[in-house]
């Protein structure tokens, strides 16, 4: 092979050309470094012929250099744009071969859950909460005299016998477990009562655990869940109440729930209803519809102006305020707002039944 | 509860037309009267009357005789030929072939026949079928068998139900003329409305929901006078709460009865609609106008009693048979009617407004009949049944209150059915003797109901309202003078008119307005703190539970509680669902394993739940008052009880089994261990904002079980244990069928809740310095809890130590017997500068020097 004269315009031109067409053969980062070794390393023939300058006569010396250079340029722009681009290449295809199946189990780890009557518990109390409400809350194992008497249950009256009590033994002990929320709403009202001086109403919530002797089945179970509202203020009226059931029931079931009153009797309300909401499977319209039964209405819960006798058991004069209160299942509310359509699912603590509802409800 | 069928509703109040039976009850739910059911007869139809014209009885291999009948039952009749199915050789005249196995009746009576098509209550569908050697098309019925009673003796003959052959007619349909196309509406009476137990109440219910017109079936004349018939005299010298036992006693005489007398099939089939037995004429009357008008009443035979019926209370020890043939001992408190057989007012014959006696009971030969109706105490009532278990259709009257009128109205009624169906002279003075005492007027202000209420009633609405229930309302000036009707003892107040008032006008009236309360504040620190505990355990893995609060006495056993633990302390129910779980649980672990037990029996390996409630624990400190006297309680008195009431601390526990990291394509499982356990309790201390002091020392009464007593960390507070966490003892897996090395926490969370309640974070500014750290490896006696250990590393740093961490532990040949080595990281900066070299190595050496002298520590 014949040495390359750094004056040889051609020669060089030629050099360059291969050099660059090397760089653009080169498949891959390996092969390019093979020809910029080949082309640009010690024994390339544009190296060689950049030694030769040092020897050519001074008046050559600068176009020699000039070309010299401009052919070093050219090759380190090609070299670097292909060097870009095969970078590239090598940097996508890595992130390929790389993937993996995202849909492979990612956790191991057992999974829990809260319990959808507490979640549920716990989203009544943030409306009511969200209004300005207070929760207040009671021993389970409850005295006699809150549980019946201070809510005008007269101890030989029939109505101590609608609620199924369970009485601690020895039966003298004056104690059972609480039948319903409402002793806690006396409480709350003997707590409370001085802030009515103060011109303060009486606004509580009274969420928990209650008991009664039924014997378990799909619509029963003898531990249960109420929540119950108590309002003491002046000049609360049953239209309050009906005002307050009413945005709870859309809180819960949606804009489009309707409720209804219908009179009835608890010793510790007078007026007393029973509130009905309108009939999620059917909205009425189905005279055979097996969850009204036809009627077109669903019993959610109780409720009435609170008893005067009840209010002077908690040492509030009736003269001077009224109130109002209301109670219902959670375990009904979560059979008709979640489909659940036997009670045991709830009480046997399989976990699968909480899953399904995970954090929130 | 009441059970009312709607043709006799409708002789007391114009149903509106073309009502259904379910329109019926919803107009009865608007004023309070809720439908608990809506029943018929169940019997649908061809039900038909039939002649029996030939009746062949035919032996039969099993030796029973059966009758192979030909039966007319007009248009349903095959005609004349080999009957219904060709293999009968016989030719027959008109009529259908029915086997039947009954031998009360012979050719020529009328009887009820279903027909193949038909269904008798069960359902029960009918068709035709071949049976001993006939084809037989249908049946003859029994009355148990159309559910018209309990009668299968033999089936119905229907001359001897009553009807006259004349008016019967073969093929004419069975179903109208035996009432079984009634509809009966059953209804749910609340407490306070006694007068509905009868179809004048609901009647008088069904006007106010309507607008309909009602008549009073008591609007009577009482024929006769009240004066000297047969002496009654009250008693009552043991007053129940200041009530006399009796303010009302009335009594008439008929005589000349016919004991044998019919009685009439309509009367019959509404008392069975209504759920009562058909006994007698005399019994049915008693029952019948109790149903229509809610009056209870008694039939005495008048031969069996001796003048003068005395009321009074029971003697100690003194007993009755009842009706129903059971000797009741009697209480002090309880009333009886007593006659003067032995001796004036000795021998008791009935127990007053709840049950009559049998030896004085009317009979098959009775013809003088002693008629009462009277008006008991409901007080006295209602407890004499509940003593003595015996909740009778007059009990359950009279303690919700009867009209104090209805006596001598109610026995003229009564009298004069038993006179048009049985015969006799109703005596013309009878006796009345009437204490009630006088209706005291309600004053209200007639714009009161408004303003509980919330709709502008006018005065007149007001008016209108309390008129049509009964009362009688003077008006003076803007206050109304009310006195309730005789029907309605629960009208007490002004309150209770209010109720009226406003049921009447209609609940749909009622605007919805919400009221806006006070600024609350918010939800209570406790309230916060438990909601963030509960929420963090799910989050860690465990799935929360609800499970009843009761268990077994061999549970305590089961987990190795020993004898003088505190929980053992355990709370009893007086009436548990089931006599094997009579105990309140007095830790949630002893419950919440069952949910373990229920997940792992429906094919569950790996189960981690966790429950936060209230276990029951502590000695009743004795006998708390039932009731105070007066209406309101002093805080003194709520104090007082609230100190009788026992322990009842809110809780959380956890039980763990199998694995909490489950095996996978990317590694193995992890099991859950003792440690999981203690992170969950540290996860519960966090939430609380708390540290608890943990050792393995268990405390006074407070054994480690149900854990293993090597592995169980138990958590203090201020000295006070307060929960504990590790592995279960082995014993108590295998006691209760757990998975060997199951781990469980339980822990009080009340009082952790407390210690954090208004305590404030100081924050302390954080060091942007470099960090330096230090490794150290410290043999000490394996008795050094790493615990000590650490809090004497970052002691000794005087502030520079930011974290310590044993980060491994070892014990083995290398470092001698009874020693361990601590392997302890510890994280070290200043808040100004960053660390000198010289300052990491005096740190380093005060804290080798800690160690050594504190735990006799030496560096490995």
């Amino acid at each position: 092979m014949t040495e390359l004269s750094p004056l040889d315009a051609d020669g060089v031109a030629a050099a360059v050309a291969d050099a660059l067409a090397a760089f653009e053969a080169a498949a891959d980062l390996d092969e390019l470094k093979e020809a910029r070794l080949a082309h640009t390393g010690d024994k390339a023939p544009l190296t060689l012929a950049n030694r030769l300058i040092g020897g050519l006569e001074p008046a050559d010396k600068a176009a020699a250099g000039k070309a010299m250079g401009g052919a070093r340029a050219a090759m380190g722009r090609a070299l670097a744009a292909r060097t870009a681009e095969l970078e590239a290449e090598r940097d996508a295809r890595v992130l390929v071969e790389e993937a993996v199946d995202v849909t492979l189990p990612s956790s191991r780890a057992l999974v829990g859950a809260r319990h959808p009557i507490e979640t549920m518990q716990e989203r009544m109390c943030d409306l009511f909460v969200s209004m300005g409400w207070e929760v207040a809350e009671g021993p389970e194992m409850e005295a006699e005299w809150f549980n019946f008497d201070a809510l005008n249950f007269d101890p030989d009256h029939p109505a101590r016998e609608m609620q199924d009590t369970f009485f601690i033994d020895p039966p003298s002990s004056g104690l059972l477990m609480r039948t319903h929320t409402s002793p806690v709403q006396v409480r709350a009202a003997l707590e409370r009562r001085d802030s009515l001086e103060e011109g303060r109403g009486i606004y509580v919530v009274c969420p928990g655990k209650t008991f009664r002797t039924d014997e378990l089945d799909a619509t029963h179970t003898p531990v249960f869940h109420q929540i119950e509202g108590l309002a003491i203020d002046k000049g609360l009226t049953m239209a309050h109440l009906k005002g307050t059931l009413d945005h709870f029931a859309r809180a819960l079931f949606g804009p489009e729930a309707v409720t209804r009153l219908r009179p009835a009797f608890f010793p510790f309300t007078e007026p007393s209803a029973e509130m009905d909401l309108r009939c999620f499977v059917c909205g009425g319209d189905d005279a055979s519809c097996r969850t009204c039964r036809g009627t077109g209405w669903i019993e959610w819960g109780g409720c009435g102006m609170t008893h005067p006798n009840v209010l002077r058991a908690a040492g509030i004069d009736p003269e001077k305020y009224t109130a109002f209160a209301f109670g219902m299942g959670i375990e009904r509310t979560l059979m008709f707002r979640h489909n659940v359509t036997d009670m045991r699912d709830m009480v046997e603590g399989d976990v699968r039944f909480s899953q399904q509802f995970g954090m929130e409800i | 509860m009441p059970k009312i069928p709607l043709s006799w509703l409708a002789e007391s109040v114009e149903l509106v037309p073309g009502a259904t039976p379910v329109d019926i009850a919803t107009s009865l739910a608007k004023v309070g009267l809720e439908e608990e059911g809506i029943h018929g007869s169940g019997v649908e139809g061809p039900l038909v009357v039939g002649r029996v014209l030939t009746l062949v009885k035919e032996e039969q291999s099993n030796g029973k005789t059966i009758n192979y009948c030909r039966v007319d039952v007009g248009s349903h009749n095959d005609p004349e030929g080999p009957g219904h199915k060709p293999d009968n050789k016989e030719s027959y005249p008109a009529s259908r072939g029915i086997v039947c196995g009954a031998h009360n009746f012979v050719e020529g009576d009328y009887v009820v026949v279903v027909l193949p098509g038909a269904t008798l209550p069960g359902p029960f569908p009918i068709s035709g079928r071949k049976t001993y050697g006939h084809w037989s098309d249908g049946m003859i019925c029994s009355a148990r068998e159309l559910g018209l009673g309990e009668d299968h003796s033999g089936i119905i003959v229907l001359t001897e139900l009553g009807f006259s052959a004349d008016a019967l007619e073969p093929g004419q349909d069975a179903i109208a003329l035996l009432g079984l196309d009634e509809k009966t509406l059953e209804i749910n009476v609340t407490p306070d409305r006694g007068y509905s137990f009868s179809i004048r109440g609901v009647a008088r219910e069904y006007a106010h929901a309507t607008g309909a017109s009602f008549t009073d079936p008591a609007a009577l004349e009482v024929t006769g006078a009240a004066g000297d018939g047969f002496p009654v005299l009250i008693e009552d010298q043991n007053p129940v709460r200041g009530n006399v036992g009796c303010d009302r006693f009335a009594a008439r005489i008929l005589r000349g009865f016919d004991p044998s007398a019919a009685v009439p099939g309509w009367m019959r089939q509404r008392l069975e609609a209504a759920g009562m037995r058909s006994i007698s004429l005399a019994v049915d009357v008693t029952n019948y106008v109790m149903l229509e008008l809610g009056q209870p009443l008694h039939a005495y035979d008048l031969a069996k009693v001796t003048a003068p019926l005395v009321v009074r209370r029971a003697r100690p020890a003194e007993s009755i048979v009842t009706l129903d043939g059971a000797t009741r001992v009697l209480h002090g408190e309880d009333l009886l009617v007593c006659d003067s057989t032995d001796g004036h007012g000795e021998r008791p014959v009935g127990l007053g407004g709840v049950m009559g006696g049998l030896d004085t009971e009317v009979s098959e030969t009775t013809t003088d009949i002693l008629l009462e109706a009277a008006h008991w105490d409901p007080i006295t009532i209602a407890r004499t049944a509940r003593r003595h278990k015996l909740g009778s259709e007059a009990s359950r009257r009279y303690e919700r209150g009867v009209d104090t009128a209805l006596p001598p109205i109610a026995l003229e009624r009564a009298l004069r059915l038993m006179q048009e169906h049985g015969g006799g002279v109703i005596e013309d003075v009878y006796t009345d003797v009437d204490h009630v005492p006088s209706v005291e007027p309600i004053e209200m202000d007639d714009d009161f109901p408004a303003r509980i209420v919330g709709v502008p009633y006018t005065a007149e609405q007001v008016v209108e309202s309390l008129t049509q229930v009964g009362c009688s309302v003077a008006v003076d000036g803007d206050v109304l003078v009310v006195t309730r009707p005789t029907w309605r003892p629960d009208l007490e107040g002004p309150i209770n008119l209010v109720e009226e008032v406003a049921r009447l006008q209609g609940y749909d009236a009622l605007p919805s307005v919400l009221p806006v309360a006070p600024p609350g504040r918010g939800y209570t620190h406790s309230q916060i703190v438990r909601k963030s505990v509960a929420r963090s355990l799910a989050e860690a893995g465990l799935t929360q539970v609800l499970t009843y609060p009761w268990i077994s006495e061999a549970r305590l056993d089961e987990c190795l509680l020993p004898a003088d633990d505190v929980r053992r302390d355990v709370i009893r129910l007086a009436n548990p669902i089931s006599a094997e779980q009579p105990l309140l649980r007095t830790a949630i672990f002893e419950t919440l394993v069952d949910a373990v037990k229920v997940n792992l029996g429906r094919g569950a390996q790996d189960v981690a739940v966790y429950e936060t409630g209230r276990a029951y624990l502590g000695r009743l400190v004795g006998a708390i008052p039932a009731t105070y006297s007066g209406t309101s309680i002093t805080p003194d008195d709520v104090l007082a009880l609230n100190e009788a009431i026992p322990g009842q601390v809110r809780r959380v526990a956890g039980v763990m089994a199998g694995n909490r990291v489950l095996s996978g394509w990317d590694g193995h499982a992890t099991p859950w261990r003792w440690t999981d356990a203690l992170a969950m309790v540290e996860k519960v201390e966090r939430a609380c904002g708390v540290v608890l002091e943990i050792s393995s020392e268990v405390g006074e009464r407070q054994s480690s079980a149900p854990f293993h007593p090597g592995r169980v960390a138990v958590y203090r507070l201020e000295g006070e244990i307060v929960g504990a966490a590790g592995e279960l003892h082995p014993k108590v897996c295998e006691n209760l069928g757990l998975p060997a090395r199951t781990v469980a926490f339980e822990l009080l969370l009340d009082p952790l809740i407390d210690e954090s309640e208004g305590v404030l974070v100081t924050a302390s500014p954080v060091s942007g310095q470099v960090l330096a750290k230090e490794d150290f490896a410290f043999v000490v006696p394996a008795s050094v809890a790493a615990g000590d250990l650490v809090s004497a590393v970052i002691e000794a740093g005087d502030g520079l130590v930011e974290d310590a961490r044993v980060f491994d532990v070892y014990t083995g040949s290398q470092i001698g017997d009874g020693m361990k080595s601590l392997a302890v990281n510890v994280k070290m900066r200043d808040a100004d500068h960053t660390l000198t070299a010289d300052e990491v190595l005096s740190v380093r050496e005060a804290i080798i020097a800690a160690a050594s002298e504190r735990f006799g520590a030496v560096l490995r």
